[in-house]
């Protein structure tokens, strides 16, 4: 019999974190990416999430090749550039029954794919959808993309003077029903969020600043480890507690803002910003541009909302998933075949 | 000489003058006008006479306003191409009816609005053809008061003046706006009121003195009439569709909405809820990767495009190719280049579907020569993207899939649905484990496992990028070429599972034609007029899908001089051909090309033949 020490903690569907792991990086050590997929890898584990009911969906890019990196018992699909909200939208509606992560990049989201970014946030998809934000191209050697900051410098000089794209407020505006901004290197923000995003239904849209230690995380940056240590404001603390734990916390309400998940878990939102309110959608938007107008990088929930319908929900499919429907049910009858016919003579 | 048969018959006057069920009507409108309803009656009453008739509407690309043509043709001998000139015209178009008057052949008729007369002087511009003016306006007051439906019915009439001159029964044009307007008695009443007193007219205020009628045959009974477009989305609803995702373009929109409309008046259970989802994308962009990711996750999934909305699928189809992904995609071809003319047919998006995407990319063509097809290969190219795990492309063309054809009632499918090699949970614990792209059975095509299925060892990581046979990511030589290698086998595997080239005739002749999709229509017209001009025997092949069954080149080889028939600028489906013939045989290929946006006829067939032939 194993010993306590060496027998691996289980979560509650019996599985031990290993299965939730993936193959090894091979990203820059030290990758934000790699902080990213370490969270999901334990988000996914403490929700007691089947691996094999994930679908992982990316584009392009060094963000999209971190689903390797992630849920090995999964499968992944690792589109065309900017594409990612295409092949997850197909996959969701094929297969009502996945858990649908998307895992892209700032050049993937906000430039290349930009169409698909919006026209995906405002149709409430059920999936996560994570950008992984580091303000440049890494794979082409560091290009500033276009949710880089004004005014924040490459190593080779160059400054950025377009204002950057904020998803988040673009999110929000759109129809994305639960809306967050982390840091790779807030963990604890970070997996609260997540696992909260997993028991969302609707489309989760998590902006994760994650530094890339090789083309921007120099002095002059604004997505650097150091200029995030300094600059990361919170809005609110997050505790998540899911629905298959009882516990009970004592909490001051006038400080908490708790929200009733669609699975029955229960998200608490402590305020650090003076009576946010995260359903407030236009205060939600106000807030991040006048945030951004004072050069602040606010990070927590910024929006959720548990009634909006999803995609899925106005298609008014069957239950099970259409990609396996049997033939009696797709194939429609040869009486009906010969009605059409004689309507047409 | 200009003379033609009709009008030395009209001249002799006797009850043999008669042109009986073999001519063609072109009614000249303005588009927006309403003017479809009336001459689908108009067409539908011949259908009902029993005479093979077909519709060609020659529209503009344009919501209301500009000239629109629709040409009916009569065909005692069942031709249902475009004939090059139309006897009849019914001048509705004040802007175009000069020259549509000037277009007709001598002993040609014209019905038109009297009023005409005084402004454009119409009756007198032609003295070889019969002109019957009637007052429209006059007739439409009489029949309608209220005003602003008058626009609408004032169509009607020309379908009773039509109908009482070529002596279609009152009784056949009743029973046609039935079948059009359906339970709406009110309309049905307005318009047939309408008809009925342009039928009265007719009978009361003009004098027959041309040749053309319409008698009653038996070649229609049991037929159907049908535009390729609806047969395209019966069939992927008949070869269960389960997701649809596509972008708004003329010529292929109506495809996916006669799918959609039938989706869902046949495919919801009886709780109501839907067995598919149609998804109308943001782009064709986002249309073919909802397309492909419905795919990978197990649906049978389909968009429909044109060659626009193809053009901007290209980088997607060659992710669908190189990660191997079933979905179908139908291309209602329009004319090209680049927006080209909308409203206008043709069969230019041939080369550019068979190799759409940038590196070494080729794709299975499925193409449709009638209604019928567009039913049957719609339901085979599902059976084939999801057995060659890869995008299959269905190409029809405006005319066949916007125009009404005639044709024999479909056959309800017999054959079970071919859901291809996927692996489930069971078979991978009989496996132990399995590697997504690797060629177990030797026809180039692997296993699949789908998202979901609860195994451990089911998931693999699908990608663009270079991949080995267990879809790990690779850079090395080696196993890049073996897929590579690989995906050039299923290529071939797919010429003995696509429909094969129909040999219309093999009978030892010299010269061979090969047609492909609506070409089919003319040439076989031409081949008879050429019989029986020149006395010129020729054999015929029609090819149904791309890659080729070994059949073509042995049609090829068969035949002294290879003549292909298509209707584009740069012969695309010789290039295709000559890319896989040996090269003595690809030498033989000429092209008799069509592509000024009509579709095309048989006289021009028939010319080209004959000026090439030195005939």
């Amino acid at each position: 019999m194993a010993t306590a020490t060496s027998t691996p903690k289980l979560n509650h569907i019996g599985l031990p974190i290993l299965e939730y792991r993936g193959g090894k990086s091979t990203l820059c050590a030290g990758c934000g990416h790699n902080a990213i997929a370490e969270r999901i890898t334990d988000a996914m584990f403490e929700m007691g999430v089947e691996p094999e009911r994930v679908a992982k969906m990316s584009g392009i890019g060094c963000s999209s090749k971190s689903p390797a990196y992630f849920l090995g018992r999964a499968h992944s699909f690792n589109a065309v550039h900017g594409r990612m909200p295409a092949t997850a939208s197909g996959a969701a509606v094929a297969n009502r029954t996945l858990k649908v992560l998307g895992v892209s990049g700032d050049g993937d989201t906000a430039s290349i794919g930009a169409g698909q970014f919006v026209h995906l946030m405002r149709r409430n998809l059920p999936m996560i959808y994570i950008v992984e934000n580091n303000g440049v191209y890494g794979l082409t050697k560091g290009q500033f993309s276009a949710t880089a900051d004004l005014g924040s410098r490459l190593k080779t000089g160059v400054i950025n003077d377009l204002p950057p794209i904020d998803t988040c407020a673009l999110a929000i505006q759109l129809g994305a029903t639960f809306v967050g901004r982390s840091f790779s290197g807030d963990k604890k923000q970070l997996l609260s969020m997540l696992k909260a995003a997993i028991a969302h239904k609707g489309t989760v849209l998590l902006d994760v600043i994650s530094p890339c230690v090789t083309f921007n995380d120099h002095e002059g940056s604004t997505k650097s480890y150091k200029f995030m240590q300094e600059n990361d404001e919170p809005i609110n603390e997050i505790g998540f507690v899911p629905s298959f734990d009882d516990i009970e916390v004592d909490y001051d309400s006038g400080q908490i803002y708790e929200v009733e998940m669609h699975d029955g878990s229960n998200l608490r939102l402590r305020k650090l910003l003076e009576d946010y309110d995260p359903t407030d959608k236009a205060n939600a938007v106000r807030t991040l541009m006048e945030a951004s107008s004072k050069d602040e990088i606010l990070t927590g929930v910024f929006y959720i909302n548990t009634e909006q319908p999803t995609f899925v929900d106005l298609l008014n499919m069957v239950e099970e998933p259409l990609a396996t429907l049997p033939e009696s049910l797709t194939r429609p009858s040869k009486a009906a075949f010969e009605a059409l016919m004689a309507d047409l003579q | 000489m200009a003379t033609s048969d009709f009008t030395l018959i009209q001249q002799q006057g006797t009850s043999s003058a008669h042109v009986i069920n073999d001519f063609s009507i072109n009614v000249a409108t303005v588009n927006g006008s309403g003017s479809q309803s009336a001459n689908s009656v108009l067409l539908k009453s011949i259908f009902g006479m029993g005479v093979p008739v077909g519709g060609k509407n020659l529209f503009p690309s344009n919501i209301a306003g500009q000239p629109t043509w629709f040409l009916i043709r009569a065909s005692r001998d069942g031709y249902l191409a475009r004939k090059s000139v139309s006897e009849i015209l019914i001048a509705m178009n004040p802007e175009t009816a000069q020259t549509d008057v000037a277009a007709l052949p001598t002993g040609g008729v014209a019905i038109y609005e009297e009023k005409l007369d005084q402004t454009l002087n119409l009756a007198q511009s032609r003295q070889d053809v019969t002109f019957y003016p009637v007052p429209f306006d006059k007739i439409t007051v009489a029949v309608c008061p209220e005003a602003k439906l008058r626009k609408l019915v004032r169509n009607m009439i020309y379908v009773g003046v039509t109908a009482q001159l070529l002596s279609i029964d009152l009784e056949q044009v009743e029973s046609s706006l039935r079948w059009q307007f359906g339970k709406k008695q009110k309309v049905f009443d307005l318009n047939f009121g309408a008809a009925k007193a342009g039928f009265e007219y007719a009978q009361q205020s003009l004098t027959k003195s041309d040749p053309f009628v319409i008698e009653r045959m038996d070649k229609t009974a049991g037929k159907i009439l049908i535009d390729g477009n609806e047969a395209c989305g019966m069939g992927a609803v008949f070869a269960g569709v389960t997701v649809i995702a596509w972008y708004p373009i003329t010529p292929s929109t109506s495809s996916i909405e006669a799918a959609t409309s039938l989706l869902k008046k046949l495919r919801v259970t009886p709780e109501g809820k839907a067995t598919f989802a149609v998804v109308q994308a943001e782009d064709e962009l986002a249309a073919i990767g909802m397309v492909l990711g419905a795919g990978w996750a197990g649906a049978r999934s389909m968009t429909a495009t044109s060659g626009p909305g193809m053009s901007l699928m290209a980088e997607f189809c060659g992710l669908g190719y190189f990660a191997e992904i079933p979905g179908v995609i139908i291309n209602v071809q329009r004319t090209g280049p680049s927006t080209g003319m909308p409203t206008r047919t043709q069969q230019s998006d041939l080369l550019s579907a068979a190799f759409l995407s940038h590196g070494d990319t080729k794709f299975p063509i499925l193409l449709p020569g009638s209604v019928r097809e567009c039913f049957e290969l719609t339901q085979a190219a599902f059976d084939l993207t999801e057995r060659l795990q890869t995008p299959v492309f269905v190409l029809s063309d405006l005319d066949l899939g916007m125009n009404n054809w005639i044709s024999e009632v479909f056959d309800y499918p017999t054959k079970p649905l071919d859901r291809g090699k996927v692996l489930t949970a069971q078979d991978l614990e009989r496996l132990g484990s399995f590697a997504r792209y690797h060629d177990v059975d030797g026809d180039g095509v692997g296993w699949r496992t789908l998202p979901g299925t609860p195994h451990p060892k089911a998931a693999y990581f699908t990608r663009g990028s270079g991949h080995n046979h267990a879809a790990a990511y690779t850079e090395k030589p080696d196993e890049y070429q073996a897929v590579m290698e690989r995906l050039a086998r299923k290529f071939e595997s797919a010429r003995l599972l696509t429909p094969a080239p129909v040999v219309v005739k093999n009978s030892g002749a010299k010269v061979g034609f090969i047609a492909y999709g609506t070409t089919d229509f003319a040439l076989r017209e031409s081949l008879d007029e050429i019989q029986k001009q020149y006395g010129f025997e020729a054999d015929y092949l029609r090819i149904r899908a791309f890659p080729f069954a070994p059949s073509v080149a042995e049609f090829v080889a068969a035949h002294e001089r290879i003549y292909v028939v298509e209707q584009n600028r740069d012969g695309q489906m010789s290039s295709l051909l000559k890319l896989d013939l040996a090269g003595a045989q690809s030498a033989k290929l000429r092209s008799i090309l069509h592509y000024n946006g009509l579709p095309v006829d048989a006289q021009s067939i028939t010319r080209e033949f004959a000026r090439q032939e030195g005939l």
